[in-house]
């Protein structure tokens, strides 16, 4: 019993120590932040009937246990309409509680909703226009394409600090997960369909970013730095990008998506035109027996639609 | 030539000798090991000569008492085949830091991972539990066996034959490479073209066969099978939850049934169910193998909720407090358990609105659970808590479980999940329930009811050593994942970068050693209580001075469990037939009405895993031959009428006079 009284504290400690220094408790995004205060503020309304249960749970095996001639024993007693009330009320307060949180927060936190501010107490500026990144989950490297810029970049994506990014993820063949722990939370990238995650970083520095869904061989390769930038800095990393890198046409662009492993990051000055529409919808080859544009666009929520008929050309 | 190839195609399919692991060391070593110890098996049973007792009383046994036993020995013996996959988990994400690759090339670690998941759900907790509430229910409600005695022998050896086939991946061919739940697109056949998919399938086809088919015989025997007397509310409440078990069973298994017929048909047959390409959508699958899914965890905890509520009571020596309450708690988590299937996947981008539906169901959960917890804690208030090993798994399972339902409830929370979902955090969470809820409920319920099974209690002290050495090698097995999976380290890497994070995974490794003598003191735990049998056994049937009717009979049960079926007035029967002086019958005994053994289970479930075996590699020729002889050994089975036997009176009478005479001499 003292041994595992004593093992509870310290485990707690140890566990406190190496929280508090964690990406996950201290993010540089704003959305992380939220989730890391979510995080917190749930876990504290749990421990108000965590706690006391496991404390009632020890001290009531010890001071009923068969050799404890002073503990009342009472073996009918079965039932008390008043303790039958307050064991289902009490999870039932806090889970109400807690509900009320999730349904607020999840709505608020959705990774699809655009951001109304920058962090807490700066709200966003009214001519704020988010940089959007195309992001592709190949096997098992990341493409990010930057529409705006006109360049792309492999397994190293970067963005200026306080700017809202809008990231449009895809997949070319399994499912990932696009997770930069200290930017935002994670969402997958599945192929033919897009998902959206709108981020804004608040510190400049480079944080690590990955995937976070299992995808086969070179999974735990599979991970890149995201940095977070000033503006200055951010078009000097854009215009290094266009002076070293090659071109990613369709032809460039098949050679890259064939697997590979541990890939070194790479640059691309010129993307061509349409690559991510093409790439979401499987038509970088035209031929390509899957192209959805063949059969139907896809619908708005970044949903595949189903082919009105499969109209092979073979 | 040609012909030749052709003939070789049509018997073997796609098996080649290069499926066999000649050229990887590690397997072709645990292939001679483990070829030596099963030939050692072998020979040790063919020396003394017990292939026809075996046969005889236990492989066509359709008694539900030694199929329940059947069912633990198999979860056992995977569970040991898990564990060795976990250490190797351990130790290689122990050292495999910057250029240190590890011992374990991603093609043998990610097979590791899959099959350790496969194997711990559906071929350690799955048979455990099957194997607990066949053993324990029937005695329970006063029954003489299951509704329907060969099915159940039938389903015990499915199982068996889709673990055969799981552990035959390990040295012909190999296993899939996808995770246990098998996702497509990476689970389809471009991304994975070789056999380990299509092991993952038929294994659990055959295995989910078996499953069914016992669901619906234990359902059929709670509800039919109950002794005069035992109204529903009169159950025991492990009873009340092998029902809902069950239930669950009958209800969620035909959906993984369906989602695998459709990606064996993508896979096979060159439909698109799952696919990218025409139409086809992988996202339909996740979400009918978690319909699946998520009733299967409270398939599992269920049962085990039910042995800690009869263990309580009996250690505690009173009654469960809130037996109404358990019931409707139990009954409640049924019913929701098919409503929070969305929360696996709250990642995989359905709207704000869904996401807190789902995540609001899995909360309400914790109401009824945390009502079980709090209806356990007044059950030991003013009893008189005896701490034997059983109610120590009991008050362990108590502390530890909660701090995994309170991380099951912050994953529950959409926008936390968005940080915390597949990292190591969600790793540690789903091992501290399933851990700290079923497995400690199994071996909390394996030590309560091993006296009636074998008649001798297990030794409490190698019990004790066990306990410890799991508790506290369980916490520092995943206290650190814990850690890890908030400094944002996600799961099935094999690889890692920062060598900071390794402390962590060296603790966690440490903690699976624990875990291993653990596991050792249990193998320890049953040799020395059968060495010490005579000084361990229970000759009054009631070791622990019990609440329900198994402990009413002789330990072990007679074939027929109860001489007479006994009546019930109240829950805790057996405690009010005690209270009220209950005189054992001596005379007046009639014959009973008994099943006869039966050999075709046995011989329809290895034609069965000839079958998924073919199928595996292709051999169409051996397939159809195969399926054809199970049409054949299935519909002869029907056409045997010599299926039941009466014992006669005498015998009764001899058996009860034996017991008679053990109870008098140890009063």
């Amino acid at each position: 019993m003292s041994m595992k009284a004593l093992r509870a504290p310290l485990l707690s400690l140890a566990f406190l120590l190496a929280g508090c220094q964690s990406v996950l408790m201290s993010p540089s995004g704003d959305l992380a932040v939220q989730q890391r205060n979510l995080i917190l503020t749930s876990t504290v309304l749990m421990l108000l009937i965590i706690v006391p249960v496991i404390v009632l749970t020890l001290w009531f095996a010890w001071h009923f246990r068969a050799s404890n001639p002073k503990a009342h024993y009472d073996p009918e007693w079965d039932h008390s309409t008043i303790l039958e009330l307050l064991i289902w009320s009490a999870p039932l307060l806090i889970i109400i509680a807690l509900g009320a949180i999730t349904w607020v927060s999840t709505h608020k936190l959705d990774p699809y909703r655009p951001l109304d501010r920058l962090a807490a107490g700066r709200p966003l500026p009214t001519d704020a226009r988010p940089l959007v990144v195309d992001v592709v989950a190949l096997d098992w490297k990341w493409l990010f394409i930057y529409p705006e810029q006109g360049m792309a970049a492999v397994n190293e994506v970067a963005a200026p600090v306080d700017r809202p990014i809008q990231f449009k993820i895809t997949a070319s063949t399994v499912m990932n997960s696009f997770f930069v722990p200290a930017l935002a939370g994670q969402i997958y990238a599945m192929p033919n369909m897009e998902t959206t995650l709108q981020a804004v970083v608040n510190r400049p520095g480079e944080y690590q970013g990955f995937s976070a869904n299992y995808s086969g061989n070179g999974f735990s390769g599979m991970h890149f730095t995201f940095h977070g930038m000033s503006e200055e800095d951010f078009a000097r990393w854009v215009a290094q990008a266009k002076a070293n890198g090659g071109d990613l046409s369709r032809d460039a662009y098949v050679k890259l998506a064939q697997p590979s492993e541990n890939v070194p990051p790479a640059f691309y000055a010129t993307v061509a035109p349409g690559l991510y529409q093409a790439i979401l919808t499987h038509c970088v080859q035209p031929d390509d027996p899957s192209c959805l544009s063949r059969m139907q666009a896809p619908l708005p929520g970044g949903e595949a639609g189903m082919p009105s008929h499969p109209n092979s050309s073979d | 030539m040609l012909a030749q190839t052709d003939l070789s195609r049509l018997i073997f399919g796609r098996l080649t000798l290069d499926a066999l692991p000649l050229h990887v060391p590690i397997v072709l070593w645990t292939f001679v090991v483990v070829a030596i110890g099963a030939l050692a098996l072998l020979g040790t049973i063919t020396y003394f000569k017990l292939w026809g007792y075996l046969w005889r009383e236990w492989f066509t046994s359709i008694d539900h008492k030694r199929i329940g036993i059947m069912y633990m020995i198999l979860g056992f013996v995977m569970l040991l085949r898990g564990f060795a996959d976990a250490i190797m988990m351990r130790a290689q994400q122990a050292v495999s830091f910057g250029d240190n690759l590890g011992y374990l090339p991603p093609e043998h670690y990610d097979q590791i991972f899959t099959a350790h998941g496969v194997i711990m759900i559906f071929f350690v907790a799955m048979p455990m539990v099957t194997g607990m509430m066949n053993f324990v229910m029937p005695l329970q409600i006063g029954a003489r066996d299951v509704a329907f005695p060969f099915l159940n022998n039938f389903s015990f050896w499915m199982t068996v034959a889709g673990a055969m086939l799981v552990m035959s991946s390990l040295f012909v061919g190999e296993f899939a490479r996808t995770g246990w739940l098998a996702y497509p697109p990476l689970s389809d056949i471009v991304s994975s073209p070789d056999a380990g998919v299509d092991y993952y399938i038929w294994a659990l086809q055959i295995a989910g066969v078996g499953t069914l088919l016992s669901g619906i015989n234990l359902l059929v025997t709670i509800v039919k099978m109950r002794a005069p007397g035992m109204t529903m509310m009169k159950m025991p409440v492990f009873t009340w939850t092998a029902l809902c078990t069950n239930v669950l069973i009958v209800a969620a298994f035909p959906v993984l049934t369906a989602v695998l017929a459709l990606l064996a048909l993508d896979r096979y047959a060159g439909t698109n169910f799952f696919t990218t390409e025409l139409g086809g959508n992988a996202m339909m699958y996740v979400n009918l193998i978690w319909i699946w899914g998520h009733p299967e965890v409270y398939i599992l905890v269920l049962p085990a909720f039910g042995i800690f509520s009869e263990v309580t009571a009996t250690f505690s020596r009173k009654p469960l407090f809130g037996y109404t309450s358990m019931v409707y708690a139990t009954v409640v988590i049924t019913v929701l358990s098919y409503l929070v299937w969305l929360h696996h996947f709250f990642t995989m981008g359905s709207g704000a609105s869904v996401n807190s539906f789902f995540g609001i169901t899995t909360m309400i959960i914790s109401i009824p659970t945390g009502a079980k917890i709090f209806n356990w804690l007044f059950t030991m208030y003013r009893g008189r808590v005896a701490f034997e090993v059983p109610m120590m798994w009991t008050v362990a399972f108590m502390v530890t479980f909660v701090i995994g339902g309170m991380t099951g409830v912050l994953l529950a929370v959409p926008p936390a999940d968005f940080s915390l979902h597949n990292s190591l955090f969600l790793v540690a969470h789903f091992h501290n329930v399933i851990i700290g809820g079923v497995l400690f409920g199994l071996f909390a319920g394996i030590t309560y009811w091993f006296p009636k099974a074998f008649g001798f209690r297990l030794d409490p002290f190698w019990g004790k050593c066990a306990f410890w050495f799991w508790v506290v090698g369980f916490y520092f097995a995943f206290m650190p994942l814990y850690v890890l999976g908030l400094m944002g380290v996600t799961r099935r890497l094999s690889h890692f970068v920062d060598p900071s994070l390794r402390i962590w995974f060296e603790l966690a490794a440490f903690g699976a050693l624990l875990i291993l003598c653990g596991i050792g003191c249990m193998i320890v735990q049953f040799v020395v209580s059968f060495r010490r049998r005579e000084a361990l056994r229970d000759t009054t049937g009631d070791p622990w001075d019990g609440r329900t009717l198994e402990w009413s009979t002789s330990s072990p049960p007679p074939k027929y469990n109860f001489a007479f079926t006994p009546r019930v007035h109240d829950h805790d029967a057996w405690w009010m037939m005690k209270r009220y002086r209950y005189q054992r019958p001596l005379d007046g005994f009639v014959p009973i009405h008994m099943p006869l053994n039966t050999g075709a289970g046995i011989v329809m479930a290895g034609l069965s895993f000839v079958f998924g075996f073919a199928m595996v590699w292709y051999m169409w020729l051996l397939a159809i031959v195969s399926f054809a002889a199970l049409l054949v050994v299935a519909i002869a089975h029907t056409f045997d009428y010599h299926r039941d036997y009466y014992l006669s009176a005498d015998e009764v009478r001899r058996v009860e006079a034996t017991r008679t005479e053990l109870l008098a001499r140890h009063v």
